[in-house]
């Protein structure tokens, strides 16, 4: 069973075991706009939490998505780059951007559940 | 700027729309709708999309001294300009750089309307009253609500509403009733209107067009992209004092004469100018694949030299690609003259000098 994470920075995690599955919330994707480009990071690549892991772009803006924790990109979701729109219309679902294998569980406990990322954002 | 920013008149009407806020130019604008800007865009280019534009301002310059005036002012010849005409121009210092871009209409004899940026309009009104000094004019600021009615079905939703077109084409203005502006014109590259009115007035036209489902609120974001597919310059962006109407590829604004024997403010240098040739040339450019490529990124040669910059960039929802404006050396300003690359984030990314604009121009002509 998964464990759904928020960060401050607008991001989601879906945790199960070891493995994180990472997007960007609802409510950042409406703030963003339609997205016209995402660039994904290698798989393979070992981030720090707080490191740029992707960059996405609406018509309008560049926006920076960061590594929640430490870790390993294990996996990108190609999909999203042949329709970045994906990410505005499912942006919990089949928009997620890249599975991460964190190197240290601990780092969760400073994140948000459910109820706290909704009082964040009202 | 500093301070709060300003709200539009029509503030409460953008906010019941959906409306989300970014401020520019000292103001509080709707950005985006609840369409978003993707279909925003869009819908303008099929149907008509309506702008709120009361950042902008106008003055009525009159007076007998009126068109002498701002043949000063502008590189233009006023007394020449027919009744009705619009004409851009512009504000230019002594080196003859932008510093604003503004139309000129004539209304009548002695009166005149200018349509000057937001960011620009106090210095724009200080500029005009230093060279009204010499002359005899009176320059009066308005207080209008400003809407834009943009697209292949404006006119026949602004005749819907009541509005009579009198006749008019595109780079065509009138006074249709008193404190009314209206003019054929936009910043879409499609058909459509410019209309400065009282606000009570602006609320009636505004339910009536809102209720027309060929008619949709627009926001700032899809003014910029639908403007940047259109191949027009934002000041402060494109253009600003560091160019000059020759570099910004604007030059077809400036009458032949005018050129070469006007007295307007910085004439002297713009005959330089085009003496010497502009060292760079404002040009479309294509970035290669999905990636948007924005202002401010160096544009390189092969061997990594710094041959331009990239002033206006986004994607073009009309085109499906990547859209952008910027300056290149003169020498690589034409399609296929050399690679170019834009500098994002670390990247090289291929673009090419594209042909402006890169959606054709719909006006409706004379």
């Amino acid at each position: 069973m998964a464990t759904t994470y928020y960060t401050e920075d607008h991001e989601w995690l879906s945790v199960e075991g070891d493995v994180a599955i990472v997007g960007i919330t609802d409510y950042a994707q409406e703030q963003l706009g339609d997205l016209v480009f995402v660039e994904l990071p290698e798989v393979g690549r070992v981030v720090k939490k707080g490191e740029t892991a992707v960059v996405v772009e609406s018509v309008k803006a560049a926006s920076d998505v960061y590594a929640p924790a430490d870790g390993e990109i294990v996996a990108a979701n190609d999909a999203v780059v042949s329709d970045p729109s994906l990410v505005n219309s499912a942006a919990t679902g089949n928009g997620w951007l890249w599975k991460m294998k964190l190197a240290d569980e601990g780092q969760l406990t400073g994140l948000m559940d459910e109820a706290g990322y909704k009082a964040l954002v009202g | 700027m500093t301070g709060d920013p300003k709200h539009l008149p029509l503030d409460d009407i953008h906010r019941e729309s959906g409306a989300k806020f970014g401020d520019f130019a000292g103001w509080s604008m709707p950005l985006t709708y609840p369409a978003g800007v993707m279909k925003e865009h869009l819908h303008t280019r099929a149907h008509a999309g309506l702008f709120d534009i009361s950042h902008m301002k106008l003055f009525v310059v009159s007076g007998i001294g009126a068109a002498a005036m701002l043949s000063k002012a502008c590189p233009i010849d006023a007394a020449a300009l027919p009744l009705r005409q619009s004409k851009l121009s512009f504000f230019l210092d002594d080196a003859a750089g932008i510093l604003d871009d503004l139309i000129v209409t004539r209304l009548g004899d002695d009166r005149f309307m200018v349509v000057a940026n937001a960011g620009n309009a106090d210095a724009d009104e200080a500029l005009m009253r230093s060279v009204a000094r010499h002359y005899n004019c009176l320059i009066e600021p308005l207080d209008r609500v400003f809407l834009a009615l943009q697209g292949p079905e404006a006119a026949a939703a602004l005749e819907e509403a009541g509005i009579d077109l009198d006749g008019l084409v595109f780079m065509n203005g009138l006074e249709p009733k008193p404190n009314w502006f209206m003019s054929r014109s936009g910043y879409t590259g499609e058909d459509g209107f410019e209309i400065g009115l009282p606000e009570g007035d602006a609320r009636d036209l505004v339910k009536k067009l809102t209720a027309d489902e060929r008619v949709m609120w627009v926001g700032l974001a899809a003014r910029d992209s639908l403007r940047l597919e259109a191949g027009l310059c934002l000041h402060g962006n494109d253009i600003d004092p560091t160019t000059d109407p020759s570099g910004a590829a604007l030059i077809w604004a400036i009458p032949k004469d005018l050129r070469e024997m006007g007295a307007f403010n910085g004439a002297g240098s713009l005959r330089a100018i085009l003496a010497d040739g502009a060292k760079q040339k404002r040009v479309g450019l294509k970035p290669k694949g999905r990636q948007p490529v924005r202002g401010g990124a160096p544009l390189v040669d092969e061997d990594g030299n710094t041959v331009g910059r990239v002033t206006s960039g986004g994607f073009g929802p009309s085109v499906g690609h990547p859209v952008a404006m910027g300056y290149v050396a003169t020498a690589l300003a034409k399609p296929g003259a050399g690679k170019l690359f834009a500098e994002v984030r670390g990247q090289r990314i291929p673009v090419d000098v594209h042909p402006l604009p890169f959606t054709p121009h719909r006006y409706v002509k004379g």
